[in-house]
C-alpha cells in the first residue's frame, strides 16, 4: 500500500498519517544543504560526510552527489552507528540492532559533518558526537538535518536543516527514502491515545 | 535473553544477532581507543571456580572494554575454601548490585542453578563437560570471517569429544545451520549425540576428508581418571593432526583449536603454525563475540 493512502484518514487504530515533504521537497532540502555547504566551508577537500546509522546515511550519499554536481568535489562518506554510546542502556528496554560503522578516513584534523534524518531530543546527536572524538580529534563538527522537529533535551542545534516542523510529544515523524523504502516522503503520525 | 547458560537456549536468530553484533565490536576493536561507554556504570563479577587464564583474562577484558566495572573472584582467595555454600556466595556477590556474573565451574549445571537464583544476567564461561557457549559462538564467527556460509559446511571435530564442553557447544550451534557435522576420534572419547544430525569416524583419516573446517579438542588429561587411550604417544600417532594427514581435507581448510594446545599430542606445531591456522584469530574474535554477549544480554532488541 502506498503511504499516500493514509493521507488525512483516521483509521479504527486511530492512527492518522499526514505526508509533510514530498519526493520534490525532499530533493529541494537535499539541493539547498549542498549549497549551504558549500558556501560556509571555503574548502571541502578536508570535509568528510558521516550518515548516522540508519536514516542518515542515504542522505549523505544525496548530499555528496549533489555537491560534486555542483562543484566537482568528491567529498568522503561514512557511516556511524551510535549504539554503544547510547545513554539509555537499561532505561529504554527495546534496543535497535547494532548496525555497522564504516569511516575510513582519517578523523584527527578533519572537518566532519555529521547527517541525520531527524532531530528530536538532540541524544542521538551527542552519542554520536561521543563516537567520532573516540575516533579521533576533529577539526570541527556540522551537523546536517531533514527534520528538525523540537523538543531538545540538549543543548544541540543544526548547522543546516530541511524543515522545521513544530510537533507534539504524540506524534511519530518517519522519513521514508527511495533507498530502502518504496518512495521518498516524510510522514507524521499521529498516535492518538485518548480517543475510541 | 537474559542469561546465556546453553547454546540450546538460543535460536538461529539469536545467534546470528550475536555475530553481527560481534561484527561492530571488532571494528571498535581496530581503533586506537578499543573502548566504549556502552555498559558505563554496570558491574560485572567474574566467578571462576576453575583454573583458566585466557577465558577469564578474555572475558575480563570483554566486560573492560564495554566500560562496565569488573570484579574478579577466584577460588583459592574465596569464603568458598572456608566452607560457603554456592548459594550464599552467589547472594552475597549479588547484595553488591551485580548486573552480570560470568560463571566457570567445574561441575556441570551450576551456571544454569545460578541463573536460577539471581537476577543478574548469567554467563557460562564454561561448565564441566557440559558447555562453553561463548566459545562455540565464537568459533562459529571465525569461521564466517573465513567461510561465507555455515550451511552445509563439512566440519570435522576431532579429539577428546566426550570431556570437550568445547564440542558440545559446538555440535548444538553447527545443528542450526545444517553444517555437516563429524566427529572423530578413539570410540571411548566419542559419545552418541541422540537427535542430532552428527557423522562418527574413528579413523581421523576418513573423518577430515574433504573437510572445510577441521576442529581439533585439546586432550583434557586433568578430567580423564580412566585409561580412555593406551599412551599419549599413541594418541599423537593416532589421531594427531599432522600436515600430511591435513592435506586430505579440502585445500582451503581452516584448522582450529580452542587452546590451550598440548602441542605434539592433537596437533603438530607444523600445523598450528601454519597459513591454515586461524588459532590466534579465534583468541581475537573471542573478545568481540564476548561483548556482543554481554552487550545484549537482559534487553530485548528491535528487528
Amino acid at each position: 500500500m502506498k503511504p499516500s493512502l493514509f493521507e488525512g484518514r483516521l483509521f479504527f487504530g486511530q492512527i492518522m498519517k499526514k505526508e509533510l515533504l514530498n519526493k520534490k521537497d525532499i530533493d529541494r532540502a537535499v539541493s539547498r544543504i549542498a549549497h549551504e555547504i558549500i558556501e560556509k566551508n571555503k574548502s571541502l577537500e578536508d570535509a568528510c560526510l558521516i550518515g548516522i546509522q540508519s536514516g542518515g546515511i542515504h542522505l549523505a550519499r544525496r548530499i555528496a552527489a549533489k555537491i560534486k554536481d555542483v562543484e566537482g568535489v568528491e567529498l568522503q562518506i561514512g557511516s556511524l552507528d551510535i549504539s554503544f554510546y547510547r545513554d539509555d542502556v537499561g532505561i529504554r528496554k527495546q534496543q535497535p540492532v547494532v548496525k555497522s560503522s564504516d569511516i575510513t578516513c582519517e578523523v584527527s584534523g578533519m572537518k566532519i559533518i555529521l547527517v541525520d534524518d531527524v532531530l528530536f531530543t538532540g541524544r542521538s546527536i551527542r552519542a554520536a558526537m561521543d563516537a567520532i572524538m573516540d575516533l579521533g580529534r576533529p577539526a570541527i563538527i556540522q551537523l546536517v538535518v531533514l527534520i528538525d522537529r523540537g523538543h531538545r533535551e540538549l543543548p544541540i542545534r543544526a548547522d543546516y536543516v530541511g524543515k522545521n516542523i513544530p510537533t507534539s510529544l504524540n506524534e511519530k515523524v518517519d522519513v521514508c527514502l527511495a533507498e530502502d523504502s518504496i518512495e521518498d516522503g516524510v510522514f507524521i503520525t499521529q498516535i492518538d491515545q485518548g480517543a475510541i | 535473553m537474559k542469561d546465556l547458560v546453553s547454546i540450546k537456549d538460543i535460536n538461529r536468530e539469536q545467534i546470528e544477532l550475536i555475530l553481527s553484533t560481534a561484527a561492530s565490536f571488532k571494528v571498535v576493536l581496530q581503533r586506537d581507543i578499543k573502548k566504549v561507554p556502552a555498559l558505563r556504570g554496570k558491574t560485572v563479577v567474574n566467578l571462576f571456580f576453575e583454573p583458566s587464564t585466557r577465558t577469564k583474562t578474555s572475558f575480563e577484558l570483554a566486560e573492560k572494554r564495554l566500560s562496565t566495572d569488573v570484579l574478579n573472584f577466584s577460588v583459592p582467595t574465596s569464603s568458598v575454601v572456608k566452607g560457603e555454600t554456592l548459594l550464599d556466595t552467589v547472594r552475597t556477590i549479588e547484595s553488591y548490585g551485580v548486573d552480570y556474573i560470568v560463571i566457570r565451574h567445574s561441575s556441570s549445571g551450576v551456571p544454569h542453578f545460578i541463573s536460577k537464583n539471581t537476577h543478574a544476567s548469567v554467563v557460562n564461561a564454561g561448565d564441566g563437560t557440559n558447555e562453553h557457549p561463548t566459545q562455540a559462538l565464537l568459533d562459529a564467527f571465525s569461521i564466517l570471517d573465513k567461510k561465507e556460509t555455515l550451511e552445509g559446511l563439512k566440519i570435522a571435530i576431532v579429539g577428546d569429544v566426550c570431556h570437550s564442553r568445547v564440542a558440545k557447544s559446538n555440535i548444538y550451534l553447527f545443528s542450526n545451520f545444517a553444517s555437516e557435522v563429524r566427529l572423530v576420534g578413539p570410540p571411548t572419547l566419542v559419545p552418541e549425540f541422540k537427535g542430532y544430525n552428527v557423522q562418527y569416524f574413528n579413523k581421523i583419516e576418513d573423518g577430515i576428508q574433504g573437510a572445510d573446517v577441521v576442529m581439533m579438542l585439546r586432550i583434557q588429561s586433568e578430567r580423564m581418571t580412566k585409561g580412555f587411550f593406551p599412551s599419549t604417544l599413541e594418541y599423537a600417532s593416532l589421531w594427531g593432526l599432522n600436515s600430511a594427514r591435513l592435506k586430505l581435507a579440502k585445500k582451503d581448510a581452516i584448522v582450529m583449536h580452542p587452546g590451550p594446545m598440548n602441542r605434539g599430542v592433537e596437533i603438530t606445531s607444523e600445523v598450528a603454525d601454519s597459513d591454515q591456522s586461524i588459532i590466534l584469530e579465534q583468541v581475537t574474535n573471542g573478545l568481540a563475540v564476548r561483548m556482543a554477549v554481554i552487550y545484549l544480554l537482559g534487553r530485548d532488541n528491535e528487528q
